[in-house]
């Protein structure tokens, strides 16, 4: 097989992969109360899984944790910003095709390009990854909200449940360390404690400063750079 | 704030984010300290909502239901390498099942 083809079978079998879970993410968005419109606005402007159900999740409890909820979807969003550094010294973008790299650069995109041996391949793995993920991710969010919509009471078919099974399998592959399992672990317990006390999105943002504690533990988190994601994928469809 | 405002600025928001990283220096992002905090943050915070999603009800109290349950599956379903919606989906499907059979 070419190695551009090897590159463009591997971002297809990622964008399916994650564009399967984005009928969740719509399933789930309009559970919490969201209409289908606002569900997709989200799929299509924001495009970041974690940052979608963490908004989701946070205004599912009602529209009063709303500041909450927008400052936990941007507080994941952050990763993003390292990843465009890292994919920006090897797509060399200008003008529009910076503004449409910019809202590709997500988990999947970056983990596939930085996956890559050489530049071009890079590239190419970049490009396809983040249009296939954009596309999938959007008509799977769609055919998700429709479901979530005609199926009625949520808790009925355990969306609640699945919601916190998703965040789950997305906190997964980055418990790759004793200090990541000893954050987590910290976070849900101040999350968990704080909840009785105080409205809802903010135990999650107070969870979230223990994070600053990877900032002061030297030795913390000697984990590679992000992303950890779609690693096993990657070498599967590269083999 | 109303939904849709939440919507469009979260939307906003992770969009500058992205860009951030094409537009900034790149030392300004690039410290050792710097690192550690933000690959430490998506930890911490799914972490944290987790716990939020399996253990409070939407008032903020603390409460044991299916959810745990449904958690405590997803979590084997992850060690056996699952794909992300198989876990989704039988997180779901134990949660609605244990209701089925009068479970909170």
């Amino acid at each position: 097989m070419t190695r551009d083809s090897r590159v463009l079978r591997q971002a297809f079998s990622v964008a399916v992969a994650t564009g399967a879970y984005g009928i969740s993410f719509g399933a789930l968005s309009v559970a919490a109360g969201l209409s289908v419109l606002q569900t997709q606005a989200l799929s299509l402007l924001l495009f970041s899984g974690g940052s979608q159900f963490a908004l989701v999740g946070v205004l599912a409890a009602g529209p009063a944790g709303a500041p909450a909820a927008v400052a936990a979807s941007s507080l994941l969003g952050v990763r993003n910003g390292l990843y465009g550094l890292q994919v920006s010294k090897m797509l060399d973008v200008r003008g529009w095709r910076r503004v449409a790299a910019a809202q590709l650069t997500i988990d999947e995109s970056t983990a596939v390009a930085v996956g890559q041996r050489d530049a071009a391949a890079a590239r190419t793995g970049f490009w396809a990854t983040g249009l296939g993920v954009f596309v999938c991710w959007n008509l799977m969010t769609l055919l998700g909200s429709l479901l979530g919509d005609a199926l009625g009471d949520p808790r009925r078919y355990g969306l609640d449940a699945a919601a916190a099974a998703a965040f789950c399998a997305l906190l997964w592959p980055r418990l790759r360390s004793v200090d990541a399992c000893a954050i987590a672990a910290l976070a849900a317990l101040v999350a968990v404690l704080v909840a009785p006390h105080a409205p809802s999105g903010i135990p999650v943002l107070v969870a979230a400063t223990t994070a600053l504690l990877a900032g002061v533990w030297r030795r913390a988190h000697h984990d590679p750079p992000p992303p950890h994601h779609w690693e096993h994928e990657g070498e599967g469809a590269a083999a | 704030m109303s939904t849709w405002t939440a919507v469009l600025l979260a939307s906003a928001l992770a969009f500058a984010l992205k860009l951030s990283g094409y537009v900034v220096p790149a030392r300004w992002l690039d410290g050792d300290r710097t690192t550690r905090i933000t690959s430490a943050l998506p930890i911490a915070l799914l972490a944290a909502l987790v716990g939020v999603q399996t253990l409070t009800d939407t008032d903020g109290s603390i409460a044991v239901d299916s959810r745990l349950a449904a958690v405590a599956v997803a979590v084997m379903a992850l060690v056996l390498r699952a794909p992300f919606i198989v876990v989704v989906v039988l997180a779901a499907a134990v949660a609605a099942g244990l209701r089925l059979l009068g479970l909170p």
